[in-house]
């Protein structure tokens, strides 16, 4: 039916976003009982996935509308009812697609992209046209006619400035009230003096207008500006489509036993939370009733669940496993833990905040060095010639040959043929200022849980259980989502049992009865009549008595042993800080051959740590995925989380990396070593394009002729510069697919099944 | 000369319509999805006018 086979996402089921109340606090009412809601639906890929989507929704009641975006992988769904939506995510589960909510404010992005887009469209229809009447003006039209030449010039240049060049004024006048100097000053003033003095010389039936000069500069750097932008919408919309990790609202109990779904905003401390078995706690609390066991490792970095019972205090953002139970907020949401990681975040701001871009520090150093330049020329020629007229031709020729064209496309062009290629590699960068610290990075440090090793659970001895034995726990453990029970039914998938009766006991593990027998997969104290001495924390028995033992170890991320060895022959020493027992880490050390970590680390030593690596002089890459780990994201220099980590985590990173395979660390820092030797490449050539021009623009050799010429020239080399990384493309896409996740699968590119 | 009084003019207008086409297609959402465009080709049962 489908070409591309969407497989199982890896993402948790128990992940929050799916339930009906959090659907319509999504959704955006669109009046007449009608809403609207967007959903991500990663696994589209094709033109049959689409319509797949589209029929699946379409066939529910109460849906009016559903679109696909195949560009975007979105659909967007109109759906009418009391407030309570149709089960649209179950919908897209039973034709094989894993959705998930996608926040609803993507549209304010897009209508700055529309603009950019028509002030590109205005400028390029000026810039033809002008052009067109230059190239006669040049071959030796005569004064009548030069002059109406110049005229429509005139007439269309003013109005393309006016849209067009807005963009670049408000900029520019933005810096100067903040008395600082960007690179869209010198760009504005040799725009409006372009302009200006053109129009004097028309007036006055003059040889050389500038009118070209002035409208085709704006045309080439407003194609710099909407790359970039497009570069940063892209990565921000695929960022903030993946799943959140914290929940939306929490099922309140009521004095009188009334439950009520309710916003996290609205929660106050002495409310009485209901959590399910798979969801997480939305506020810090205590546990009132109900035991079960949490797995906490996206706030602490602990890898092993962790039994909870009455009494037990609960973080926000731990995902409750096993029972439902029943929580007392002993926090507002603004103080809990989460929000105390956002405070340290916020504290912290390290590198990305202290960090000026590189067309930044180019623009300190460039504009005012032109803006002297034209100053001199103009003191110059006054001095010797004493003809004012002349003089302020020649420093305006000036400002127009050094307006930042080249300069202006040197950084874009290269950002987003990088963002492209890290893109299809499943990397997504936040910013370009994030791709430029990258690549300047002396040292890597990693989180350990969840970051090297997979935050699931993995059978240790699976090859030394009996083939019956497994199957038998195999067909237990696939109803519970206990993590060592995900592991157990992993191991055992192609089985299938019925069992007469299925009981979970939080805490302890599961029953199962088939006829007279009765089976335990659980604890050894509870599943076995004399547990003696057996050390497995899970066995599986029949009536009391021991049919198999399982242990466990977490699994290594995929290829993080060569990912580790490829960041150090690319000279980044690796270093591990974590929050799990010291003991674990150094085993994990040992086995990466990592030489240095720290354990039972808290999220303000790893702060502290990064803080002193900064004061050495290194410039720091940080990889994790914990709430634990946000504010040391926050920090370093740069930073990357793999795309199941927290959402304020992934906020916090520069980079987030979609597939399984740690490669994308080392494949992301060669990208952003190239596209900086690139965006180096690129200052050379502008800097010998004004070492040429000017001198000649200094001298008054610049007619109009040379400086459409020598403007398009310089900006056609920059652009065919930084394409050059894409060559390297096909040989690094082949290395990648050998290491693709099997969670997101490739699309085959055939249309047919 | 009087024939550039003509070309002149019909040159810009034609220009400004490619420009006013453009514009008017930008703004009808048929850039929303390019890759999902070409794909609704192949579909069968497909209404192939452009959103809102």
């Amino acid at each position: 039916m489908s070409c591309c086979a969407p497989g199982n996402e890896g993402i948790d089921d128990a992940v929050t976003g799916r339930s009906p109340e959090e659907i319509r606090l999504a959704s955006r009412p669109l009046g007449n009982g009608l809403y609207q809601v967007s959903f991500a639906v990663p696994g589209m890929h094709c033109g049959a996935c689409m319509n797949t989507v589209e029929k699946a929704l379409l066939q529910l009641d109460g849906v009016e509308r559903a679109r696909a975006n195949l560009s975007l992988k979105r659909v967007n769904v109109q759906w009418r009812g009391n407030g309570v939506p149709p089960p649209m995510l179950e919908a897209l589960d039973r034709a094989g697609y894993r959705a998930h909510l996608h926040e609803a404010m993507a549209d304010e992005g897009d209508a700055m992209l529309r603009h950019l887009i028509r002030a590109i469209a205005v400028s390029g229809f000026a810039a033809a046209n002008i052009m067109l009447l230059s190239v006669s003006v040049w071959s030796g039209a005569e004064d009548a006619t030069r002059d109406l030449f110049h005229w429509i010039s005139a007439l269309i240049a003013l109005p393309a400035i006016a849209y067009s060049g807005g963009i670049f004024f408000k900029s520019a006048w933005g810096a100067l009230r903040a008395r600082r100097l960007n690179m869209d000053v010198p760009i504005s003033l040799a725009v409006i003096l372009a302009f200006t003095m053109s129009l004097y010389e028309t007036i006055n039936h003059g040889e050389h207008a500038y009118f070209d000069a002035a409208v085709t500069l704006m045309f080439f750097l407003l194609i710099g500006r909407t790359l970039d932008h497009v570069m940063r919408e892209r990565a921000r919309s695929a960022v903030t489509g993946l799943a959140r990790m914290s929940p939306r609202g929490a099922v309140v109990v009521n004095a009188d036993g009334s439950r009520e779904y309710t916003e996290v905003q609205k929660l106050e401390p002495g409310m009485h939370i209901s959590v399910a078995a798979g969801e997480r706690f939305a506020v810090d609390g205590s546990i009132e009733s109900g035991s079960s066991e949490a797995d906490c490792s996206i706030a602490t970095g602990e890898s092993a669940p962790v039994p909870i019972s009455a009494g037990s205090t609960v973080r926000a953002g731990t995902l409750n496993l096993t029972g439902p139970v029943t929580v007392v907020a002993s926090a507002k949401p603004r103080d809990s833990f989460l929000a105390e990681m956002q405070r340290l975040m916020e504290a912290a701001e390290g590198g990305q905040a202290r960090y000026r871009r590189i067309a930044d520090r180019a623009a300190e150093i460039y504009s005012p060095a032109v803006h002297a330049t034209a100053a001199l020329t103009f003191i110059a020629w006054f001095w010797i010639s004493g003809d004012l007229h002349h003089s302020v031709y020649t420093a305006i020729a000036v400002l127009i040959i050094t307006c930042p064209c080249a300069l202006g496309l040197a950084v874009p062009v290269v950002q987003v043929v990088a963002a492209r290629r890290l893109f299809d590699a499943g990397i997504m960068v936040k910013d370009g200022g994030a791709l430029e610290r990258l690549g300047e990075c002396t040292r890597v440090v990693f989180d350990k849980t969840g970051t090297l090793t997979s935050a699931r659970a993995m059978v240790a001895n699976a090859g030394r259980i009996d083939r019956d034995a497994m199957a038998i726990a195999a067909a237990i453990a696939a109803g519970s989502k206990h993590p060592y029970s995900r592991a157990i039914a992993e191991c055992g998938r192609e089985h299938g049992m019925v069992f007469d009766a299925m009981t979970e006991y939080p805490g302890l593990g599961v029953e199962a009865r088939l006829g007279p027998e009765t089976y335990r997969l659980g604890r050894a104290e509870w599943a076995l009549r004399e547990a003696g001495e057996i050390s497995a924390p899970v066995v599986l028995s029949r009536d009391g008595a021991f049919l198999a033992g399982f242990e466990f170890t977490t699994a290594l991320r995929a290829d993080a042993e060569e990912a580790v060895l490829r960041l150090q022959a690319l000279g980044l020493a690796p270093e591990m800080l974590s929050g799990d027992r010291t003991g674990i880490v150094a085993a994990l050390a040992g086995r990466l051959g990592i030489e240095r970590y720290a354990g039972e680390v808290l999220p303000a030593e790893k702060l502290e740590r990064l803080e002193t690596l900064r004061i050495a002089g290194e410039k720091v890459l940080m990889v994790g995925d914990g709430i634990n780990d946000a504010p040391a994201l926050a920090a370093a220099h740069v930073s990357m989380a793999p795309s199941e980590a927290a959402d304020i985590g992934r906020r916090a990173a520069g980079f987030v990396f979609l597939h399984d395979s740690l490669l994308a660390v080392p494949q992301a820092v060669g990208i952003a070593r190239n596209a900086a030797s690139l965006i180096r490449q690129n200052f050379a050539l502008a800097a010998i394009y004004n070492l040429l021009a000017v001198p000649a623009a200094v001298f008054g050799f610049v007619t109009p002729l040379v400086a459409a010429l020598a403007m398009s020239a310089s900006s056609i080399v920059v652009i065919s510069n930084s394409l050059r990384l894409r060559g390297a493309q096909v040989a690094d896409r082949t290395a990648m697919s050998t290491h693709r996740s099997p969670s997101f699968p490739k699309h085959a590119g055939v249309p047919a099944e | 000369m009087t024939v550039l009084l003509v070309l002149i003019p019909v040159a810009l207008l034609l220009g400004a319509i490619g420009l006013g086409a453009f514009l008017w297609s930008l703004k009808s959402g048929q850039y929303d999805d390019l890759e999902g465009a070409g794909e609704r080709v192949l579909l069968e049962d497909e209404d192939d006018r452009p959103a809102r």
